[in-house]
């Protein structure tokens, strides 16, 4: 079995503006959800307690916040949870001292529901000051991880390649935040280390078009320009980018669909990064390399010359 | 061509058989049993006597086991279900703490692996799951470093008082203000006096002297080196603190850490009684002095039921009555240090104590008006008072240093100073953190992570070997060698194992499976290029191995920052990914390309690769 074979190369960066306008505007559509609706970020991010619980019959969430309100928590949030029967309530910090005691707080009012027992299957608290901490130490992964790629991919290519690859992925990551916030869905430790992950793999992608580029410009010394060498190099990688990411989006769908509530968001974020992913590595970061002009000479060291003395 | 010498086919097959072996124990499932532990850190405990004890018991009971294990601080009892385990554990509790208010040992449900033994010898164990799996509480605990120091300060202010007054200098009053103690005196020279004392007697401050108007002002701080001890000394009292109160609660593998330089973490798997743990955690014990009634025939009064007024019916640790005044002597804020050593005399085992100043002036009044009697030292929780330890005084004890010795052993030396320091926390402590997650959800996410795991690896491995047909096959196998090996290094290291962590299981596999692609898209295209089978296969892997290499460092910079940076969850994440990436380099690489070579290598001519 064979899926692709093009006989020849795909003119990929002849239409390259017209992939980047298609980039630019979900990016800006991206930031503008989260300029406009931020990101609905966890508790463990913004400090709070969060109890996920299973009624012993199908209970409406509004009941549960009825009861929760009348007993002075107004700003509990409670919401379904995959499944009729399991709800999760979420309440804010409540102050120094109150919070900790919170989750005991939510049990005995649940109690208090009429012919509904409830079963407590978690319970999360995080104080302000540790929420303080996990989304630092989040920014400062993020700043390691782009660091850490820019620095590599200047080292092993070029700083050119370097900054495109950056570029591209960084703007899968917003397109992630973006779906997030336009859709208000959790924002959670697990999906951003689901985003720090993403961004490692989709410069594999980079990376793997890259090396195919240097090694065309090494191998052919003849007239081959920048814009021919990246659609030979895109086309050459063609079907492995398929194949590869077909299978690892095959097992993401199936965290998503069999993983459970709680790996849902981890998982759709991974979705979204993977299929992004080979978008902005093709279209995006070659294009970017192209137009930041990236000659032979500059990934082909040439072969010093000898000096033959003359006797 | 494209054959792999003999020692790199062993060396291979070696690596695989190591990760069989390692990553079997996972297969066997757990076990349930009982688990009976001392009450109190040094009581004595003999295992063995233990079994020889319940044994003839479980079998008049009719519930079988399945075996004893002995440690030297457990035993524990395995049997074949938990029905059989739950009768057990009522059984043996009420054999062997006949008085539930007073427990003597501590019996917990737990689940060992179902390991065979010679595993077992081999050190292969299953992976260690975090509580997101098995169920349980996490705590975070902040210590409040303020709060130890201002309390030392003010112990320091106490004793600097007390000092002056035993070295006849006049001030006009000393108090702490916040990290500062300020004396005040009224001329130059009593303050100089007061400085000399102090920096002989009190090497942790330093001092200031500041005129103001009429009046002289002193001002004392503590060093920075002796700030930092303090806040370490509570941190480590604290844990130590937390261990004997969880040790309470019957927990079987709890985990008490220090995270940073304030924070302790506390980890209870299968604890469900929440509110309790938390009570647990935050309760204070004390510590108190008394001096012990030995008058002649008081105790055989009191055993009878006629206690004398004034004193209290207690019982030391080994289970022996006492008789104890009720008036207190000394009470464990007195205490600012027990360590164990050597008696400087005798060598026996003995626990030092240190008391301060106004401690050691009491100390020193009580035990001069009552050499060769008996002093009790007690430690109260909960309301209930225990006898530590009750030595004779043999003289009139000053300056501080109190020391107890006779009749232990180094480890009760050792027990009971940790037991002293230990009777209290040393500074307030609040949760910041708790992650509870219930039973029956931990045993839903391993079951959703695992069908989540093996559908996805079936369906790549559907995929890839209808795509690439025999060398496909291969990759799957190798695919199949990735999984194993990752199981076996996590068993191997026993790091914790979370959702997440299957989650990135999962996701790594998913990832892992773009060598091997890479490679066979790598020959496909050689041979397309009119090479020759052999050669193909060879050029394949060798060029691909670049991109490869490039491609999965990338990946790593990202997991590795998640292991830096990230806590919790995505800890667990960062490590199995990490991991993954490793393993999926060696089994990619070299195990595809043994199986290939052992097919396709040395033969002359190859009619027909089988690469779809």
């Amino acid at each position: 079995m064979e899926w692709f074979r093009p006989r020849q190369d795909i003119p990929f960066m002849r239409h390259a503006l017209w992939f980047n306008a298609v980039s630019i505007v979900t990016f800006m559509a991206a930031v503008l959800f989260l300029v406009l609706r931020g990101l609905n970020l966890s508790i463990e991010f913004t400090g709070g307690t969060l109890v996920e619980v299973r009624a012993s019959q199908t209970v409406s969430p509004e009941v549960v916040r009825t009861t929760l309100a009348q007993a002075g928590l107004r700003e509990a949030q409670v919401q379904n949870f995959g499944s009729a029967r399991d709800l999760l309530i979420r309440l804010p910090h409540l102050g120094d001292g109150e919070s900790a005691q919170a989750s005991e707080r939510v049990q005995a009012l649940l109690a208090q529901v009429p012919e509904v027992d409830f079963e407590v299957r978690r319970v999360e608290f995080v104080g302000p000051q540790v929420g303080k901490e996990l989304a630092t130490n989040g920014l400062m992964a993020l700043a390691f991880v782009i660091l850490g790629i820019v620095a590599y991919l200047a080292m092993r290519f070029e700083w050119r390649f370097a900054v495109s690859a950056i570029v591209a992925n960084l703007h899968d990551v917003v397109i992630i935040l973006g779906v997030f916030a336009a859709f208000q869905l959790e924002f959670s430790l697990s999906v951003l280390a689901a985003v720090l992950a993403v961004l490692g793999y989709s410069v594999n992608e980079t990376v793997i078009i890259f090396d195919r580029v240097r090694e065309v410009f090494r191998k052919r010394r003849a007239k081959m320009d920048t814009p021919a060498v990246l659609d030979h190099a895109i086309t050459a990688t063609m079907s492995r980018t398929i194949i590869t990411h077909a299978s690892t989006l095959a097992m993401v769908v199936t965290i998503l669909l069999f993983g459970g509530e709680t790996l849902r968001n981890f998982a759709l974020a991974l979705t979204i990064g993977i299929v992004f992913g080979i978008y902005s590595s093709i279209f995006v970061s070659s294009a970017l390399v192209m137009w930041f002009g990236v000659r032979r000479e500059d990934l082909v060291k040439p072969p010093k010359q000898k000096e033959e003395a003359v006797v | 061509m494209n054959r792999y010498p003999l020692w790199k086919n062993l060396l291979i097959a070696f690596v695989l058989l190591l990760g069989a072996i390692y990553a079997a124990p996972n297969l066997f499932g757990e076990i349930p049993a009982v688990q009976i532990t001392p009450a109190r850190a040094g009581a004595p405990f003999d295992p063995y006597a233990l079994a020889a004890r319940l044994e003839p018991k479980l079998s008049e009971a009719g519930l079988a086991h399945q075996g004893f294990l002995y440690d030297p601080g457990a035993l524990r009892i395995r049997f074949a279900d938990t029905e059989t385990q739950i009768q057990a554990k009522d059984l043996i509790e009420s054999e062997l703490n006949p008085d539930p208010a007073k427990p003597e040992v501590i019996v917990a449900l737990n689940l060992l692996p179902g390991t065979p033994e010679w595993l077992a010898r081999l050190g292969a164990k299953p992976m260690y799951l975090g509580l997101d799996l098995r169920g349980g509480v996490h705590f975070l605990l902040e210590v409040d470093m303020e709060g130890a120091v201002t309390k030392r300060l003010d112990a320091i202010a106490a004793d600097l008082r007390s000092l002056m007054r035993s070295e006849r200098v006049r001030h006009q009053g000393i108090s702490r203000s916040g990290k500062l103690i300020e004396a005040r005196f009224a001329d130059e020279p009593s303050a100089e006096a007061a400085r000399r004392i102090i920096t002989r007697n009190m090497p942790d401050l330093v001092v200031d002297i500041l005129p103001q108007g009429e009046a002289v002002r002193l001002v004392a701080r503590l060093t920075p080196a002796a700030e930092q001890t303090i806040r370490e000394y509570a941190l480590k009292q604290n844990i130590t603190t937390l261990h004997n109160r969880i040790n309470e609660l019957g927990v079987a593998e709890p985990v008490i850490q220090q995270q940073g330089a304030e924070r302790i973490v506390v980890q209870l798997p299968g604890v469900q009684d929440v509110a309790k743990a938390k009570d647990i955690l935050g309760r204070t014990a004390t510590l108190e002095v008394r001096l012990v009634d030995d008058t002649p025939g008081a105790l055989e009064e009191a055993l009878a039921g006629r206690i004398p007024p004034g004193t209290e019916l207690l019982y030391e640790r080994n289970g022996r009555p006492i008789l104890v005044k009720k008036d207190v002597v000394l009470t464990g804020e007195r205490l600012t240090d027990a360590q164990p050593g050597f008696d400087g005399q005798t060598g026996e085992p003995a626990v030092h104590l240190t008391l301060d100043s106004a401690g050691s002036r009491i100390f020193r009044d009580v035990t001069r008006e009552n050499v060769g009697k008996r002093m009790a030292i007690l430690l109260i929780e909960r309301g209930q008072a225990e006898v530590v330890t009750a030595p004779v005084i043999r003289t009139e004890i000053s300056g501080g240093r109190v020391q107890i010795s006779g009749a232990m052993t180094v480890e009760e030396a050792r027990d009971i100073a940790l037991l002293l320091r230990a009777g209290s926390l040393a500074a307030p402590m609040r949760i910041v953190e708790e992650r509870t997650v219930g039973p029956s959800l931990g045993k839903e996410n391993i079951e959703r992570g695992v069908t989540a795991t093996l559908w996805g690896f079936v369906v790549i491995a559907v995929f890839i070997i209808s795509y690439y047909q025999l060398i496909g096959f291969y990759s799957v196998v190798a695919l199949a060698a990735n999984l194993m090996l990752l199981v076996a290094l996590l068993s191997l290291l026993q790091a914790t194992l979370t959702l997440p962590g299957i989650a990135a299981m999962a996701l790594t596999l998913g990832m892992a499976i773009d060598a091997n692609v890479l490679i066979n898209e790598r020959i496909r295209e050689e041979l397309r290029a009119g090479v020759s089978p052999q050669m193909a296969i060879a050029t394949g892997y060798e060029r691909a191995f670049a991109t490869i290499l490039d491609s999965n460092v990338t990946t790593l910079i990202a997991g590795l920052a998640l292991l830096v940076f990230g806590s919790g969850p995505v800890r667990g994440f960062a490590v199995v990914h990490c991991l993954g990436i490793l393993s999926s380099m060696f089994s990619a690489i070299l195990v595809s390309r043994m199986l290939v070579n052992f097919t396709y290598g040395g033969k002359k001519r190859i009619a027909h690769l089988s690469i779809g």
